[in-house]
């Protein structure tokens, strides 16, 4: 074999190495290599549109039109008759802040308070139990770790309206809880436990604590345990533990299931309208009013507005908290409920 | 810290134990022989039977079904191509941002927004054609628009795991665009347009906020169906519905389960 | 084919580079990270196109013909398999591709798999595979096209130490039974050493020399490519007349010098170290201020004695590892005038 080697010819007399090239023809610049391929510029962009063409129509038709449509509507003006009077008008804007016919009253401002506070106080009574739950599960053996999920898996895909159902059953009156509550004299003995507080919070608990949980889990299996015990070592108190430990670990899914809990959480319809009553009216019941019997569609969308923009507050704090290259732990990317 | 740990497993279990008792006691009580009230008068599956006689139920049923199979199969066709569109093309960056903002909007707004806009979307164009009128036609519609998006991230997610270099390998060996497509891109994605449309068949199953804002009487599906009968008050009938839904959404979430396990060792 | 030919002038990546690979040769490209050579490969592959300049593979142009059309394969530095397919339609793709009747696929593909031990593991899917049997599926991929110029970016780079200096050997004899044309890319200058017929030395987007492994490590061009392809001292030196004059005293070169001052190389094994001997030409005293014992060979560090003005210069000395220098012994450096190289000014 060497003898087929000594046998290829010297290069020696061959051209001169790093010599600049004559005649340097540039290449053609709309041919593009793309993906292993060598494609006109043109030609890619056509083949390209086809593909997104349906899907990015579909999508401006009957959702980048109808939000600007939402937002004219919102400056509109209703009529008598519940119909649309396209005039431009603060009006529904200033009903919101609670000016309207009859002076100033906070209604509607309460409403949207309410919502944030339901929102609020349901992500964190979630994300304490979602803490010691996920720490459960991720510590069993690997067997029963999938069993656990399994059960967390259930109740994140049943039905909000099937779920507020169970606890209308859990709640009425010839039931064990009523009849506790009753013999201390909490509520009028034979009277069922809802509406009210109690309930609704029952009701968005049970069905948020997954959405927290499923995200929070993927963050707490790839904890680093190790971590945990030398801070352990160093940090005498329990809440520094957590601090300096678990909670930068476990960030991300925390983030995610935040996020996924507090937003559709205010704008909850659902739970309050089934165990809430007219107490616990939150800012969807409102929306959903304006929508059906009030026929005030203008208003309404100045509501759609108003939620939208505590969506965005709650958007912006998880761009600045959660690093999204991590969001893989909801198993649904996001929750509707 | 080890005093710590039975508070851990104590909250932990009366967790699951709070997730699971209401659906429980209401599948307890769909098979209680009793017609009012909640005491126990013995086991009976006649509930049952009468789901299954009940027409309105079994339409409903019927609704949801063939609303979830056909927005499936649109928003999976039109979510793949979406994806492969925006993942697998020169787009200036700028334009890619934007198609990914619209993408993620269903997902992250609440979907009472979305609904809202629908139900103005549907009104105006109400006065170009009375196709438009509130029914199984727009509600196909607004599924499939928050559908869209989800079957998008899925695949987009899975499209950009593949990588560069398997296309360039295949390329490398003689592939043309339509064997490249056929035999190496779709095999390959097809994992993730499934659990895209898996995804988005449970979701349309599931929903009920848009369903309730763009339904019309002749397309009241599950959720609805139960919405409005427990506002009449609690039956056994309901509890057999609900119980039913319950089992739906175990058998989905199993099957869900085995894919995405399959998907793992294939 | 008679030759294959490639001269590109890409920019940013590549500023130019102009090079000549002949049929069945085995040719690396060798360089650090970011020095362009992945990027010519990447254009010899089809893979992407130069701003400017031509591609010629057997006297045509093939710049602008995409990676499909050519007879060029490549072995990708991740491997790329098709994770759903199995070995055998791995390795059948290219051929199935350009839909070459079944019972040929069969055949060349048994032959392939066979020649690089993969036998039996046809029906085996590549996660199942070891990292060794990946890069000969790899391989086999490729190889079963027959093509005029195989492509390896990298290849080894995935192995631990031990297999990959197997697969070097294995590498080489592989391209020696099938005269085919291969061009490597690597950053391992051992690795280089052991496979290539040819070496092209790149940095920054330049091809800093070629030649045969002994010609570019015992005569480097600069000290870029010295001190790449492992040790070397390097000093500073001017010509006077017939001689080279450095810091260490004056020596002779076998071949004169083209500058009137400029460096020079020579590498650490080619000093030859005796105690007690001395001489007129070549010769520099010298005391130990360190030595590394590496069992295969003794690194020593050495201050000359003649150093100007007490200057700390030090010389790297490697020898078979039999001495027992200790620091502060006394010392004579032989410089051999053939081993001594005049390195251009870069």
């Amino acid at each position: 074999m060497p003898d087929d080697y000594s046998k290829i010819p010297d290069n020696k007399t061959g051209p001169p190495l790093m010599a600049p090239l004559p005649d340097e023809a540039e290449t053609d610049p709309n041919l593009v290599t793309w993906y292993g391929g060598i494609h006109r510029r043109k030609d890619l962009t056509r083949r390209g549109s086809y593909l997104l063409g349906p899907g990015l129509v579909w999508l401006l038709l009957f959702l980048a039109l109808p939000a600007t449509g939402l937002l004219a509507l919102s400056l509109a003006q209703r009529g008598d008759f519940g119909q649309i009077h396209w005039v431009f008008t603060l009006e529904n804007y200033k009903r919101l802040a609670g000016f309207g016919l009859f002076g100033w009253t906070p209604d509607h401002l309460l409403i949207l308070g309410r919502s944030l506070w339901v929102g609020l106080v349901t992500t964190v009574i979630c994300v304490l139990l979602a803490y010691p739950l996920t720490f459960y599960i991720a510590t069993r053996p690997p067997k029963t770790r999938s069993r656990l999920l399994f059960l967390l898996v259930i109740p994140f895909w049943t039905n909000v309206v099937v779920r507020a159902y169970a606890w209308l059953l859990i709640l009425s009156p010839q039931l064990f809880p009523a009849k506790l509550a009753a013999f201390f004299g909490l509520i009028p003995a034979g009277s069922p436990l809802f509406p009210g507080s109690l309930a609704t919070f029952l009701g968005m608990v049970s069905t948020f604590l997954p959405f927290v949980a499923l995200p929070l889990y993927s963050s707490v299996e790839r904890m680093n345990w190790e971590l945990l015990e030398a801070a352990r070592d160093l940090y005498a108190n329990r809440v520094q533990v957590f601090l300096q430990a678990i909670l930068p670990q476990t960030r991300p899914g925390l983030t995610v299931g935040v996020i996924v809990t507090f937003i559709p959480a205010m704008a909850m319809f659902v739970v309050t309208d089934l165990l809430g009553g007219s107490k616990y009216m939150l800012i969807g019941n409102l929306i959903q009013n304006q929508f059906g019997q009030a026929r005030d569609w203008p208003f309404g969308a100045a509501l759609c507005l108003a939620l939208m923009a505590l969506t965005m507050v709650g958007l912006a704090l998880y761009r600045r908290w959660g690093d999204p290259r991590d969001d893989n732990g909801s198993p649904a990317g996001g929750g509707r409920p | 810290m080890n005093a710590k740990r039975p508070v851990v497993a104590l909250i932990a279990i009366v967790s699951l134990i709070f997730l699971y008792v209401p659906s429980l006691a209401v599948a307890i009580f769909s098979v209680n022989n009793a017609k009012y009230g909640l005491l126990w008068k013995g086991f009976t599956w006649k509930w049952y039977t009468q789901l299954f006689s009940n027409q309105a139920i079994l339409d409903a049923a019927l609704n949801s079904l063939f609303v979830a199979v056909i927005s499936t199969a649109v928003a999976t066709v039109l979510g793949t191509a979406l994806a492969l569109g925006l993942d697998r093309f020169p787009w200036p960056r700028r334009g890619v941002k934007a198609m990914d903002l619209l993408v993620h909007l269903p997902v992250v707004t609440p979907d009472i927004i979305l609904a809202a806009a629908l139900v103005l979307t549907f009104s105006l164009l109400r006065k170009l054609s009375s196709v438009f009128e509130m029914g199984m036609f727009t509600l196909i519609l607004g599924h499939i628009t928050f559908q869209i998006s989800f079957v998008t991230l899925v695949v987009r997610s899975r499209l950009a795991a593949l990588g560069r270099d398997i296309d360039e390998a295949a390329r490398d060996l003689y592939a043309s665009g339509r064997y490249l497509f056929f035999r190496v891109t779709l095999p390959l994605l097809m994992p993730g347009i499934m659990a895209g449309a898996m995804l988005a068949f449970t979701l349309s199953l599931d929903d009920f906020m848009i369903s309730f804002f763009t339904h019309g009487p002749d397309s009241v599906t599950l959720p609805i169906y139960i919405y409005s009968s427990v506002r009449r008050g609690i039956s056994p009938e309901i509890h057999a519905l609900s119980t039913m839904v319950l089992l739906i959404t175990v058998v989905l979430v199993v099957i869900a389960e085995r894919l995405s396990r399959f998907r793992r060792e294939g | 084919m008679a030759q294959v030919q490639k001269c590109f002038g890409s920019h940013k990546a590549l500023k130019g580079v102009d090079l000549e690979v002949r049929k069945g040769e085995f040719f690396t490209l060798l360089g650090p990270s970011g020095c362009g050579k992945t990027t010519l490969l990447r254009i010899i592959a089809g893979l992407e196109l130069p701003d400017s300049g031509h591609v010629l593979l057997g006297g045509q142009d093939i710049t602008r013909l995409p990676a499909a059309k050519r007879q060029v394969n490549t072995v990708f530095q991740s491997y790329a398999l098709f994770p759903h397919l199995n070995i055998f339609e791995n390795v059948a793709f290219g051929l199935k591709a350009r839909q070459i009747e079944p019972f040929e696929v069969r055949r060349r593909v048994a032959e392939k798999l066979e020649m690089l031990g993969l036998d039996g593991l046809d029906k085996r899917y590549p996660h199942q595979l070891s990292g060794g049997q990946k890069q000969r599926v790899a391989l086999a991929r490729a190889l079963v096209n027959e093509p005029d110029i195989l492509l390896l970016d990298e290849p080894m780079s995935a192995l631990d130490a031990h297999l990959r200096t197997q697969v070097q050997e294995e590498l080489r004899r592989l391209q020696r039974e099938l005269k085919q044309t291969f061009i490597l890319v690597t950053h391992d200058q051992d690795e280089a050493m052991v496979v290539s017929d040819r070496i092209a030395v790149m940095r920054e987007g330049l091809v800093e020399q070629v030649g045969e492994p002994r010609e570019v490590y015992s005569k480097p061009r600069n000290q870029f490519v010295a001190e790449f392809l492992g040790a070397a001292n390097i000093i500073a030196a001017r010509r006077d007349g017939g001689r080279v004059v450095t810091s260490l005293g004056s020596f002779d070169l076998s071949a004169a010098p083209a500058w009137d001052e400029g460096s020079l190389a020579i590498r650490p094994e080619r000093i030859v170290l005796a105690d007690g001997q001395d001489g007129d030409g070549n010769w520099v005293r010298a005391k130990v201020r360190e030595a590394i014992y590496r069992g295969q060979s003794l690194d020593v560090w050495l201050t000359p004695d003649d150093s100007a003005a007490g200057d700390p210069f030090k010389v790297r000395v490697r020898t078979h590892g039999k001495d027992h220098l200790r620091p502060g012994d006394q010392v004579s450096l032989f410089f051999p005038p053939e081993d001594l190289v005049a390195l251009d000014q870069a």
